[in-house]
């Protein structure tokens, strides 16, 4: 247990060097933009109707101030720690004068929720049944399978989702194939509405599920059919022991930790694919909202929407590896 | 070198067709140089026209030849994937040895920056850049902050190699022969993690194509650069699926996964060749 909790530690340590580099680059990233978002919304404004200079001075020196611009660049970056720890990140520009916080925390659950249940049924699916078809490796369906997860493999996230857009929306429609929910549906906790929600995100989900299922089963074909060689498994094997427990106790549990590492590594990577399918599908998430900043300028929101992922996405791996130790012995005896 | 590659061709399916693939789209991608037409000029062909002999692959709405786009446009991205590939080979090895030779503290302030950057999400970052720096982003500083993201997984596999050969008779033959440690990484170390470094390469070069793919796709790179991300980008931004120009959409498609399968193949099969007891078994001992 102590090394358990020695173990936590070092991780929780870990986890907070990599938010505040990950913040610090986002911010600094951000504030070499040549595009000031002061400038930005004058020229929005005065661009509608003409105003004095003196109302165009003092709306500048006030959006000076609300965004932290008037002092120099250490004492902003010291400015934005402070206000981030407080959530506080400004006000957004592509719907002034709402906080950027606030739009990234209702885009947040759309994003988290996309991502689960992708995760959840493609890690568990791919990975059991990679686990079969490493030991079972004469099975006409399983070898069938990796052929077609070896085509689907290579072809980028974003054909995937566009190909489904084309056969469901145009060719076959019978799924709705953009936004979260349906227009006519009111945002609460009613049965129409969630059923709503879920009929929206089996698109989304199944197109991102479609394409990392195939790279968790050849993984774990790969990591099974080596273990497979092993003395323990031919020794179980001539034991007599019951062909499903030295398949699920001893082949796939041994293989699944290596996989569990793979699944932190590639959260990163898995968020970014989030980020496109909800561009595909106009999903209300992270991604979407990422996007519209991006073409409207609004620095507060693209850094919001930045240092958020960069957090959630670092949380995450934090709490795979806290799993990790509980289902490998061998890391929880270091 | 020649041998390896022999036997490879011979005993692996997988890799005979990699080469290939990797091998036409290369030789496609070389075409361009001997391009009749200047691929950043537009309304120069009849836009809208299937694919016919004069026009292998159709022209698109914007008035180009997709033939001649389309060689540029794979020697631009192939050359972006190989650009990252090195730069990003380059300080996985430096930091993948250093850390496993010299261990100590050495390994654990590098092993402590590798853990930051795995962790850090990419995508977001590849968006700030472009949203400050627009279309002065061109393709090598692209190349170079991709370089910057794609190191961490491959050093740690080349470290943990790097970890076994520190203890091998040989390295401390060479240290008591008065090597230094520079040279020894270098000259003895070194050949025993190239061939993951070629199959990580190949994967690396998946990733950072498909990266910029998508980030072009979304517009969120120089757009008048011709690549495979900005030839659909422009394909969707004329709605060319609608309005039935489909050979726009489909014919880089296509190109982009034989790309990428090849790539793929390649990667998997010097990935087992790597390892010898799959190797063993392909060859029926």
């Amino acid at each position: 247990m102590r090394g358990y909790l020695r173990f936590a530690l070092k991780r929780l340590l870990q986890l907070l060097a990599v938010v505040f580099a990950g913040i610090s680059a986002a911010f600094f990233i951000s504030h070499l933009s040549p595009i000031s978002p002061v400038e930005s919304i004058i020229g929005r404004v005065s661009g509608q109707s003409s105003y004095s200079p003196q109302a165009i001075q003092s709306l500048r020196d006030t959006l000076t101030e609300l965004f932290g611009l008037s002092v120099p660049l250490h004492e902003q970056y010291f400015n934005f720690l402070g206000r981030f720890v407080r959530g506080d990140l400004g006000p957004s520009l592509i719907a002034f004068p709402t906080p950027a916080m606030q739009l990234v925390m209702l885009a947040l659950p759309w994003t988290v929720g996309l991502m689960v249940v992708q995760i959840v049924i493609a890690w568990l699916v791919g990975n059991i049944l990679g686990g079969l078809a490493g030991y079972y490796q004469n099975s006409r369906f399983l070898k069938a399978f990796g052929i077609v997860a070896i085509g689907i493999q290579p072809i980028p996230y974003y054909i995937v989702a566009f190909l489904m857009v084309i056969v469901f929306g145009f060719l076959w429609p019978v799924l709705p194939i953009s936004g979260g929910f349906a227009m006519n549906v009111r945002p609460s906790f009613t049965p129409e509405f969630i059923l709503s929600v879920l009929g929206h995100s089996i698109l989304p989900a199944s197109s991102l599920v479609i394409v990392g299922l195939g790279t968790w089963f050849l993984g774990m074909r790969a990591l099974v059919s080596n273990i497979v060689t092993e003395d323990y498994v031919t020794y179980a094997e001539l034991a007599g022991v019951r062909q499903q427990r030295i398949v699920f106790g001893y082949v796939i549990r041994n293989a699944m930790v290596p996989q569990l590492t793979a699944l932190a590594m590639t959260l990163g990577a898995i968020f970014s694919g989030t980020i496109i399918t909800e561009q595909v599908f106009a999903y209300p998430g992270l991604g979407s909202l990422l996007v519209r900043a991006v073409n409207g300028g609004d620095s507060a929101v693209v850094l919001a929407v930045s240092c958020i992922a960069i957090i959630a996405v670092a949380t995450a791996i934090f709490l795979i590896d806290m799993i990790h130790p509980l289902l490998d012995p061998r890391v929880r005896a270091e | 070198m020649f041998s390896i590659f022999r036997d490879l061709v011979r005993y692996n399916i997988e890799f005979a067709i990699g080469v290939v693939l990797v091998g036409s789209i290369t030789l496609f991608s070389l075409l361009s140089f001997f391009s009749p037409v200047d691929p950043t000029m537009i309304y120069v062909a009849i836009p809208d026209r299937p694919p016919s002999f004069e026009h292998l692959f159709g022209t698109n709405s914007r008035g180009q030849d997709l033939f001649w786009q389309l060689t540029f446009a794979f020697r631009n991205t192939l050359y972006f994937g190989l650009t990252v590939a090195v730069l990003s080979r380059i300080i996985s090895i430096t930091v993948g040895l250093a850390a496993g030779y010299l261990g100590g503290w050495v390994d654990r302030v590098l092993m402590f920056f590798n853990d930051i950057f795995v962790a850090i999400p990419i995508f977001p970052i590849l968006i700030l850049f472009y949203f400050v720096m627009r279309s002065n982003l061109d393709m090598f500083t692209l190349a170079l902050i991709m370089a910057c993201f794609g190191w961490p997984f491959d050093a740690r596999l080349i470290r943990s190699v790097a970890l076994g050969l520190r203890n091998r008779e040989f390295t401390r033959q060479a240290v008591f022969a008065g090597m230094s440690p520079l040279k020894i990484m270098r000259e003895e170390h070194l050949p025993y993690v190239m061939p993951i470094i070629f199959s990580t390469a190949m994967a690396n070069m998946i990733w950072s194509i498909g990266l910029e793919v998508t980030l072009a796709v979304l517009g969120f790179t120089n757009i008048n650069i011709p690549t495979v991300g900005t030839a659909l980008y422009w394909a969707n931004s004329h709605s060319a699926l609608v309005v039935g120009v489909w050979w726009w959409i489909l014919i880089p498609v296509i190109l982009i996964v034989l790309t990428f399968l090849g790539l793929f193949l390649l990667a998997i099969s010097l990935n087992e060749y790597i390892d010898p007891r799959s190797r063993l078994r392909r060859m029926g001992v």
